[in-house]
């Protein structure tokens, strides 16, 4: 429970955003075009950081869906940001020695003749540190 | 009218037609384009983290080459846009953060100065569509075309002010500027799936058919984009009708467009 309670204020600091505002309308989660794809949800994002259940998330494929749209950011009522919670978990978990999403050789298998530069980097940036 | 610009990692090389057009196009509405001597990556993706410095270095750096200038930044890769438009809203308005960043700069403290403008904004705000329309030679009569938007013009629309962000205007009023007709469809500010079609290609076509299967209902037979992503998303997952930059539509109603073939 103490590790889950650092945790929290972790996630907290790192993203800016206080899941306290959330009002439980799920308009985040009805808007994410990621949806189908994820096993938590961007509205549970907020509920589990919330209340410090947050191994789930950390363990989670859904980190690796979201894709940064700023969707649920834009359309919030309350101004909560989930995308900003997922950005934070993910960098908890690939921050850890070892849990790179991502390496540099994974790339090569990656290029065709059109993929853009931009693509690589972006993908590189989000799933490695 | 002379303006810093930023082109980005893409536009000098799997995007070379966004980058030819928009020098083209400008020399011909009479903006020169100086490119930001030395610039590096944007970063590709603006980190929300709090604690991420480092990845946004190079974009305060051609700020502040563009702020010393007192010129405005003008850029035209949307990645690279929301990029540097959020480094700079978080340099003015985030002290904690531009304390930071200041440490590592070399020549004087940066605090947001900068203006920066995506090329569709210098058309609109500093050329103006009016004046604009008024250069077009080759008036796209008849071509019904899909403005895509997609995700990083428009948000967070906090900081990035171009357009409304659930109902823009700014590229289909481009669109009229040039003489064609601009069709509007409700996933013109959705996903194409971004980076993500590196990991789950699956979730990046289903996004991508989205956006496609919407314009054409709507009557497109072409659609526009400033993102070389989105267009990459959109072609390869088997777009039928042609997904073209913004900047070469601009050079072809300018009469531009032949100059830069085989180059």
């Amino acid at each position: 429970m103490e590790n889950n309670k650092y945790l929290r204020e972790e996630i907290i600091r790192e993203s800016g955003v206080n899941p306290k505002k959330c009002m439980k309308c799920g308009k985040c989660s009805a808007t994410c075009p990621a949806y189908d794809e994820m096993e938590y949800h961007p509205h549970q994002f907020v509920s589990m950081v919330e209340s410090g259940d947050i191994m789930p998330l950390l363990n989670s494929e859904s980190l690796y869906k979201c894709l940064s749209c700023f969707a649920c950011i834009e359309r919030c009522p309350r101004g909560v940001e989930p995308a900003k919670l997922v950005e934070a978990v993910r960098l908890s978990a690939i921050r850890k020695q070892g849990e790179n999403r991502m390496t540099a050789n994974d790339v090569p298998a990656l290029l065709d003749e059109e993929i853009p530069q931009q693509l690589l980097v972006s993908a590189f940036r989000k799933y490695s540190k | 009218m002379k303006v810093s610009y930023f082109p980005g990692c893409t536009l000098k090389n799997k995007a070379k037609d966004l980058d030819l057009y928009a020098y083209k196009s400008a020399e011909a509405l009479g903006v020169t384009l100086e490119e930001i001597e030395n610039w590096q990556c944007c970063g590709g993706v603006f980190t929300t983290s709090k604690k991420e410095v480092a990845t946004k270095l190079s974009s305060v750096r051609a700020l502040k080459e563009a702020a010393s200038k007192e010129q405005p930044l003008v850029t035209v890769c949307s990645a690279c846009h929301n990029v540097i438009k959020q480094t700079n809203h978080a340099m003015a308005n985030d002290k904690e953060f531009s304390d930071k960043v200041n440490r590592y700069m070399a020549d004087g403290e940066y605090s947001g100065e900068a203006e920066v403008y995506h090329y569709l904004e210098m058309l609109r705000d500093l050329v103006g569509f009016d004046a604009l329309k008024e250069k077009v030679v080759n008036p796209l009569k008849g071509k019904k075309i899909a403005a895509y938007y997609g995700c990083l013009l428009l948000r967070p629309s906090g900081v990035m002010k171009m357009d409304d962000p659930e109902n823009p205007s700014i590229m289909e009023d481009f669109i009229k500027a040039l003489g064609a007709e601009s069709v509007v469809y409700a996933m013109r500010n959705e996903c194409c799936g971004g980076y993500v079609s590196v990991e789950s290609p699956e979730l990046a076509k289903k996004s991508s058919n989205n956006v496609v299967t919407n314009a054409k209902s709507q009557g497109a037979e072409m659609i526009i984009t400033a993102c070389p992503l989105c267009k990459y998303n959109l072609v390869k997952n088997g777009a039928d009708i042609p997904v073209v930059y913004f900047t070469e539509l601009l050079a072809e109603a300018l009469g531009v467009k032949e100059d830069t073939n085989g180059k």
